[in-house]
């Protein structure tokens, strides 16, 4: 049964080239095979948002997703967020500038999900926030300043920004 | 997890005649089985990736119905303008379910077969005891923590609830679900889902190999005026403690009820239509003392286990409230 093969992986506007069992999940292959560890493993399960990264545009969970799934689409984590000459997305930006995290293990997820929330147009009050934002589960209980991240964040991109 | 082989389908044509083969499974959005395959609890052999089907995306709204492709995502249907104003329960259900991450993964399909929460069916090392999952074997559920559990449509052999929003709202109105096997059928939901029985290992209609197309949900004046209200431990993020789907369809005089439509989640062992308040309400004038009579008997035959009874105590107050808003007296 040929469940190791070949897959071109497409992230942060990059080929890797990789050798997959099949079972390797979109996070264990951005962490241990495709030398990207910024995506966090909180849970493996869907229940935490640690692993947020954006699939073909949008924000999915790298736990739940095998990377066979995502080969030919474009994928991008948080190390593909900001600028070649390593300026901050306003996202990233925002969330030093209100210190939105403390150990920051969440924070790669959170950031990522905020980018594509903002983008969705959910971003518009901090309720739409909050509830948008659910997807993400910060053990430091970090909430208030990861909202206020974003909703500046949201004020300076404007809805509907690219990500 | 056990080995698998990964296949993509170009067309529906080639994704049946795969899944013919014995220990293969059809993945769309991933979010229930690839979890349950990391738990041990699915253990396909090959699965199938159907996302990339052709034409099964698609969410159209005629004079008569709405139809939904089965690879349609939840988040893409939540947000549908159309089906936002001909169907709000429909987009309330879907978008105060899981999580933005999830809904943008989850297809419709796939969530009518996601399978219950129920901590020991999930957790094979330690539980071998699951009717659910290894039939014949008991319930550890039973006489364990079974706060989540059903207190509707349970049996000696299982009482696990059934987890999802959509589902609840789509046995309200009478929608149904196209089914491809050999041969083409459309079944109504309600008729989709079984009671758990002695049989709790068959949770649904669906026969191995068969591929749920889409599901359909006739237009109504009900549907329009209907409303999906979730009460749960944490304000997002969770699954129901108790949900209730509703809709009320007014007589002219804008004060009678001429229909209406309940149905409950997060209480029962399938999505649970309350036909009993329905008719409760059914001619009746729309105001609360009449509602909450008729929400009443939303618990018909209910039966608590250890720690659930307060389920029975909440469900016929989040209809009652499910309607005051639907009606737009709350
Ligand atoms: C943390 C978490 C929280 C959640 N919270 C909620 C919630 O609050 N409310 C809620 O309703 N749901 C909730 N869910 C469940 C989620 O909505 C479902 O997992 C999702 O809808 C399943 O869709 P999928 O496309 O990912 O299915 P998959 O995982 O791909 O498939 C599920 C099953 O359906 C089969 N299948 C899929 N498509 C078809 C088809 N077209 N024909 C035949 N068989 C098919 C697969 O073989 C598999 O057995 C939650 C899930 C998680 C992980
Ligand atoms: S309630 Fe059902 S799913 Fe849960 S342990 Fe009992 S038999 Fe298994
Ligand atoms: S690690 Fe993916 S959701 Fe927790
Ligand atoms: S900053 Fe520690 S989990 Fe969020």
């Amino acid at each position: 049964m040929a469940t190791q093969r070949a897959v071109r992986l497409r992230i942060n506007g990059r080929d890797h080239d990789l050798t997959l069992d099949s079972r390797v999940t979109l996070l264990d292959a951005l962490r241990e095979y495709a030398g990207l560890p910024g995506s966090k493993k909180g849970c493996d399960q869907g229940q935490c948002g640690a692993c947020t990264v954006h699939v073909g545009g949008q924000r999915v969970l790298g736990c739940l997703t095998l990377a066979m799934q995502a080969e030919g689409r474009e994928i991008t984590t948080i190390e593909g967020l900001a600028a070649p000459d390593g300026t901050l997305h306003a996202v990233q930006a925002a969330f030093v500038e209100h210190d939105a995290f403390q150990c920051g293990y969440c924070t790669p997820g959170q950031i990522m999900s905020a980018v594509a929330c903002i983008h969705e147009g959910h971003a518009g009050s901090d309720d739409e926030i909050r509830e948008y934002m659910s997807g993400n589960i910060c053990r430091c209980g970090a909430y208030p300043h990861i909202v206020a991240a974003v909703r500046d964040a949201a004020a300076r991109l404007g809805k509907g920004t690219s990500l | 997890m056990r080995a698998l082989e990964y296949l993509r389908a170009p067309d529906t044509a080639t994704a049946l005649r795969e899944a013919a083969q014995p220990g293969t499974r059809f993945l769309a959005g991933g979010t229930t089985l690839v979890d349950l395959m990391k738990c041990g609890v699915e253990r396909p052999a090959r699965v199938i990736d159907i996302t990339h089907l052709p034409g099964l995306d698609e969410v159209t709204v005629s004079d008569t119905a709405i139809r939904i492709g089965a690879l349609a995502k939840m988040s893409q249907v939540a947000a549908d303008a159309r089906v936002r104003t001909v169907a709000p329960v429909i987009s309330e259900a879907l978008w105060r379910a899981a999580s933005a991450q999830l809904r943008n993964m989850a297809s419709i399909g796939g969530n009518l077969l996601q399978r219950t929460r129920c901590t020991y069916f999930r957790d094979t090392a330690a539980y071998p005891n699951c009717n659910k999952r290894n039939p014949g074997s008991g319930c550890a559920a039973m006489d364990g923590l079974n706060r989540n559990h059903a207190v509707l449509g349970a049996s000696d052999a299982c009482i696990a609830t059934y987890p999802g929003d959509l589902a609840v709202a789509l046995v309200a109105f009478d929608a149904t679900v196209r089914i491809m096997g050999r041969f083409e059928r459309v079944v109504p939901v309600d008729q989709f889902f079984r009671l758990p029985g002695d049989r709790p290992d068959l949770e649904h209609d669906l026969a191995p190999g068969e591929m749920i197309l889409g599901i359909e949900i006739p237009l109504s004046d009900a549907l329009r005026r209907s409303h999906y209200l979730k009460v749960r431990d944490r304000a997002s993020y969770e699954f129901a403690a108790a949900s209730a789907a509703v809709g009320i369809a007014l007589e002219a005089d804008g004060r009678t009820i001429r229909e209406a439509r309940v149905a409950l989640g997060g209480v029962a062992t399938k999505p649970w239509r309350a036909r009993a308040v329905e008719q409760a309400l059914a001619g009746k004038p729309l105001n609360e003392a009449v509602i909450r009579d008729a929400a009443a008997q939303a618990m018909a035959g209910a039966q608590a286990r250890e720690h659930n009874a307060y389920k029975i105590a909440l469900a016929p107050k989040v209809v009652a409230r499910a309607l005051m808003s639907a009606g737009g007296i709350a």
